[in-house]
């Protein structure tokens, strides 16, 4: 039995590394998240990564997008899609390819940050490992949700740049969900509140893994694929 | 066998294609042939699974693309319009990646390699990168990835679309050599392209079927006649219109040019010879006559009358 994810996901692993675009990304993630997360290290003088924890969120509302502009738009932009749709590949097979794809950039970005985790380890103490790892596990989560609603950003239009802004304003939208809450009247605000990736993200960074979190980072990353193979086949109907 | 039945897809409110029935028997090349936007290439992407049609459906040997269209796939080999590449891929690497699409295992990949360039004629740009290629390597690199699983039935849009003319008869050598053993659809808007390759022709129209059959069937059909075309000065469309016929002569098509002078084209058969009769018509009606030009019907002159705006598509 062959393999279709792995055959477009080695494709598109390699189209990323083959161009230019992923690396100067990679550096860029790596550099902002490096100076807000050390040039207060020191001063704080706590043996706990929360800086970090917090501006990865921050930094991947930019950077997740870059990443995933290119996944769909690119290939309806210069025909290739159809060439792709035509060969012996569901539609599901080519979104969830291209998005682990994505993800697997992604996290590969993310596994560069353990400089600092491995830092911590040799300069701290007291260090509360089990926050740390939960905390790393939290950033994959969101990053894997991000990557979701960049890939459905992506399948929407042909054009990369569009892709870019749809998918920053959803994820903005879920992000800023429970920093808004002040303005919203109760009944909503506990909905919003449930929405929102910070809300979650939080309870697991501080070390809770509770499976509501859970189910809500798995719904949401299968809620935007599906919703990415809907419009995909659309094509299809028009 | 690949049997199209009721094909039926509309875009929207535009109708693509309206009611195209054909069948493609096995090892025919069938020559698709229609003016630009007449709906063969939306045609062919459905046959190929890129899109569904409105209604209708398609037939391969049991299988229909409804329900079916990953088995479909598997047999056909597809070059699309305008052949789409991954530019930033190199030769190699993009082969090598339709070959596993394609389920090709490893050790026989390295011989339908081989055997791919030697066909398409790819020796020497295998590790460029497909960005550096010219429009020609392109096209060949489209038709080998086409051929690599060595399919039965292969689909080619329009395959030779911006090429010199050396290179056209390349690629028509080519698919007259793969259309040996396979199943061959291939679309175009140049006749000549169809005349040298095809065993069948199909001609489509604004989304219909005009014509259907072998080139010597579809000439038979204009055989024996002579065409002429006429330039009348003062006459107007209204009263050339009224003349339906000289003699055993059938007017096809007349159209103003310029407000006082009218084009007409008149066919008739061999035997008989309406001109003089003509040209005392014209001169009982004050007509001036400009031009009177006879030719013999090519295939060309069949195509233009059937897909011609405004002819009176008789046939």
């Amino acid at each position: 039995m062959r393999n279709n994810y792995m055959i477009l996901f080695r494709k598109e692993v390699s189209s990323f590394f083959n161009s230019p675009v992923a690396y100067i990304t990679l550096l860029v993630f790596l550099l902002i998240n490096a100076w807000f997360a050390m040039s207060t290290f020191f001063l704080i003088n706590e043996s706990d990564l929360r800086v970090l924890f917090s501006v990865v969120p921050i930094v991947y509302l930019f950077f997740v997008p870059a990443i995933t502009m290119s996944l769909i738009a690119k290939e309806k932009n210069t025909g290739t899609m159809e060439f792709i749709t035509t060969l012996p590949f569901s539609d599901g097979d080519i979104i969830v390819a291209k998005f682990l794809a994505a993800l697997t950039l992604v996290g590969a970005a993310l596994a560069f940050t353990l400089v600092h985790f491995f830092t911590l380890l040799m300069i701290g103490n007291n260090i509360d490992i089990g926050a740390l790892l939960s905390g790393y596990l939290g950033l994959l989560l969101v990053g894997a949700a991000y990557t979701a609603i960049g890939t459905f950003g992506s399948t929407i239009t042909d054009n990369q740049i569009t892709a870019f802004l749809i998918s920053f304003m959803i994820i903005f939208i879920l992000f800023i969900l429970d920093k808004i809450l002040i303005f919203v009247p109760g009944f909503l605000g506990s909905i919003f509140q449930f929405l929102s990736i910070d809300y979650h993200l939080n309870n697991i960074s501080r070390g809770v893994i509770d499976s509501r979190n859970l189910v809500y980072f798995g719904s949401l990353i299968a809620f935007f694929l599906l919703a990415s193979v809907r419009i995909l086949e659309m094509r299809k109907w028009r | 066998m690949i049997e199209i039945r009721n094909l039926v897809k509309h875009y929207g409110d535009v109708k693509a294609v309206e009611d195209v029935s054909f069948s493609v028997k096995n090892g025919e090349i069938l020559g698709f042939l229609g003016p630009n936007g007449a709906g063969k290439t939306t045609t062919l992407k459905v046959i190929t699974g890129y899109l569904s049609p409105t209604s209708g459906n398609v037939f391969v040997d049991d299988l229909n693309v409804l329900d079916d269209s990953m088995e479909i796939r598997r047999m056909i080999g597809y070059l699309p319009e305008m052949n789409p590449l991954y530019h930033d891929m190199q030769v190699y690497d993009f082969l090598e990646f339709v070959a596993r699409a394609r389920e090709i295992d490893k050790n026989h990949f390295r011989s339908r390699l081989n055997d791919v360039i030697e066909l398409c004629g790819l020796k020497g740009v295998v590790h460029k990168n497909i960005n550096e290629l010219s429009k020609g390597y392109c096209q060949r690199t489209g038709l080998a990835q086409a051929i690599i699983h060595d399919p039965k039935i292969l689909i080619l849009d329009e395959p030779t679309s911006g090429l010199d003319p050396n290179q056209i008869a390349e690629i028509r050598r080519l698919i007259r050599n793969l259309g040996k053993e396979k199943t061959v659809i291939i679309s175009s808007h140049i006749l000549q392209e169809m005349q040298a390759t095809a065993d069948r022709m199909i001609i489509i129209n604004k989304g219909e079927i005009v014509a259907n059959g072998t080139v010597d069937e579809l000439m038979s059909d204009f055989k024996g006649k002579t065409r002429l075309t006429l330039e009348l000065k003062n006459a107007t469309e209204e009263s050339v219109r009224k003349v339906q016929s000289f003699q055993d002569s059938i007017l096809l098509t007349q159209y103003e040019v310029k407000g006082d002078s009218v084009t007409a084209v008149l066919e008739y058969p061999n035997e008989v010879d309406p001109r003089e009769e003509i040209f005392r018509y014209a001169v009982k009606n004050k007509w001036t006559i400009l031009e009177m030009s006879r030719h013999k019907t090519s295939l060309e002159e069949v195509f233009r009358t059937l897909t011609i705006e405004g002819g009176n598509n008789a046939k």
